[in-house]
């Protein structure tokens, strides 16, 4: 499981460099926010694989908070774009 | 149970990686919404399935099942919201919209004036 784990955590850190190149470079405010969205995702992911790894379900409240605020931010900024152009 | 979470937490965390090269490599707004959204909640619903086998407690599964519930929920929305937003902003490129009749009548002219 810890092999397992470790493959886990070096796929989603890939796919959260790429997110983040895109999170820094990207053109419009909507293509940051998508960035940050799937960011947040990843994040939470780690928090699974992290508690399937340990086996205790420590940080698993996290997730649920992470995911609330994330789905808040994202709607907020999204009525931005919309008032504000992007 | 330990092959079945491993195979269920490597797929999640490979629909992660394809997620985020979709982010990165897409040409549009629209495109990175679609590859954000989708691969990222089906890489999170496998990666709480593979988690769910093997944390223990009634309480564990029960806050997995609720990230979820609120993912599948929620990510539809918040896409729909930020594509509305760039819609209505003008983020709507030349290489997503696909319209035959303009590209044909163009060409005639051209003919035309040739």
């Amino acid at each position: 499981m810890i092999t397992v784990s470790v493959i886990c955590f070096v796929l989603l850190s890939l796919g959260a460099i790429a997110t983040t190149i895109r999170l820094v470079s990207g053109p419009s405010l909507a293509d940051r926010l998508i960035a940050a969205d799937l960011l947040l995702t990843m994040f939470v992911m780690g928090i699974a694989v992290q508690a399937a790894r340990t086996g205790d379900g420590l940080y698993l409240p996290v997730m649920i908070v992470v995911a609330l605020v994330g789905f808040l931010g994202t709607s907020i900024v999204a009525r931005l774009i919309e008032k504000r152009g992007g | 149970m330990t092959a079945v979470a491993s195979f269920l937490l490597l797929a999640g965390c490979a629909l992660a990686l394809l997620a985020g090269v979709g982010v990165l490599r897409l040409h549009d707004v629209f495109g990175r919404i679609h590859a954000a959204t989708k691969p990222g909640s089906l890489g999170l619903l496998l990666v709480c399935i593979g988690a769910g086998l093997m944390v223990e407690g009634v309480t564990a599964t029960t806050q997995l099942v609720a990230v979820v519930v609120l993912q599948f929920f929620t990510a539809p929305v918040g896409a729909h919201l930020v594509g509305r937003a760039a819609y209505h902003s003008g983020l709507l490129g030349s290489r997503t919209v696909l319209d035959e009749g303009i590209d044909r009548d163009a060409d005639a002219g051209s003919a035309e004036s040739d």
